[in-house]
């Protein structure tokens, strides 16, 4: 008798568990939606920088760190993701630099926008990350030497380094990211609804789902 | 016998609500990291450690009904309730910023939700601490008479 207490008691206190997780995940999902609708500027501001058309109806939001192994790893992905449906699928790209020291390299990164070459130093600095972002000994320096891959003027990329603005530009998506709950690198939004379960496939049917309901056969 | 034999229904029922504490709290504490998202802290995790295997503990215990899980399980209790305290200590404010361990990292007296205005999650665990441990002194010193 007393152990079917403790058996229903467990029972009970899990589902409760799971219940409320469920209730939880449904509401933030809703309140996400919300917030599309009524603060889309939280998922897009305007200095954020975007990849693919501007008529495109599907937004994917990625809340990303230069230093993040996992970023890195689903940059091709990403990639493959828009070549997949062309035209359809907009990529903003929002920071959330985690990891230690890696506001240096989205500065790098806003500084190299400002020459245009934006995404060719992104592919840069995720091509050789392991080499300047070992974890037991980071060398932010190491950098350098990969940045004239990208065609990048390094004089003015010095320069344009410590520009406030893009202190500002950090500090706004952390903020951001914080309203949205990113906690983890990369953090990903299509329309406003986050991915919940974590992977690239979870990943490619949320896009496609949102694919499916903005453009209908 | 001080301390072995079987738990009377009292006992039993005490150690029962133990268990419940401790599961509570476990189940809570997994929803604010693994639901919410709440990433926890170095003193979070310290609480964790003592809080988690009372579950284990006590669900043992009131299989076996066997009286000396109260006594394996206060040393746990009480290293839990003190690093609790020293939590809320440094969320209060009281003992400075400067020397809390976890300046790396996730903040000890980052404020992520208090429910009704006061109860934050460091004093959610030392309530759940508190508690556990006052049933646990009760226990040992019945077992003990």
């Amino acid at each position: 008798m007393k152990k079917e207490v403790v058996y229903l008691a467990g029972v009970f206190l899990i589902l409760l568990f799971v219940l409320g997780g469920y209730i939880y995940k449904n509401q933030q999902t809703k309140k996400l939606g919300f917030l599309s609708r009524e603060h889309a500027e939280i998922f897009v501001r305007k200095h954020s920088p975007t990849l693919g058309s501007d008529e495109a109806k599907v937004y994917l939001v990625e809340f990303m760190d230069p230093a993040c192994e996992t970023c890195r790893a689903f940059a091709p992905f990403v990639k493959k993701l828009l070549a997949d449906n062309p035209g359809r699928i907009k990529l903003v790209i929002r920071y959330a630099p985690f990891h230690d020291g890696a506001d240096y390299f989205v500065r790098i990164l806003e500084a190299a926008k400002k020459q245009g070459k934006y995404w060719e130093t992104l592919e840069v600095m995720y091509q050789t990350q392991p080499y300047w972002a070992s974890h037991h000994n980071p060398q932010p320096e190491l950098i350098w030497r990969f940045l004239p891959g990208a065609g990048l003027d390094l004089e003015r990329l010095k320069n344009d380094l410590n520009d406030p603005a893009i202190g500002q530009i950090i500090a706004q998506d952390l903020a951001d990211a914080k309203t949205l709950n990113v906690t983890k690198t990369p953090g990903y939004f299509v329309n406003g609804k986050p991915l919940v379960t974590f992977g690239d496939i979870q990943l490619r049917e949320l896009l496609e789902a949102e694919i499916a309901a903005q453009y209908p056969r | 016998m001080i301390h072995s034999g079987k738990t009377s229904p009292t006992d039993w029922n005490l150690l029962f609500l133990c268990w419940l504490l401790a599961g509570i709290s476990t189940l809570g504490s997994l929803f604010f990291s693994e639901i919410m998202r709440f990433p926890p802290c170095i003193l979070c995790w310290y609480q964790r450690i003592f809080l988690f295997p009372l579950v284990f503990l006590f669900t043992t215990g009131l299989f076996s009904g066997d009286k000396s899980v109260a006594r394996y399980a206060l040393p746990l209790a009480a290293a839990g309730w003190l690093v609790a305290a020293y939590h809320n200590l440094l969320y209060a404010g009281i003992i400075p910023e400067s020397i809390q361990p976890c300046s790396q990292g996730v903040s000890c007296t980052e404020d992520y939700i208090s429910l009704f205005g006061f109860l934050t999650i460091p004093l959610l665990s030392l309530l759940s601490f508190s508690l556990i441990l006052a049933l646990l002194l009760i226990l040992n010193r019945r077992f003990g008479r």
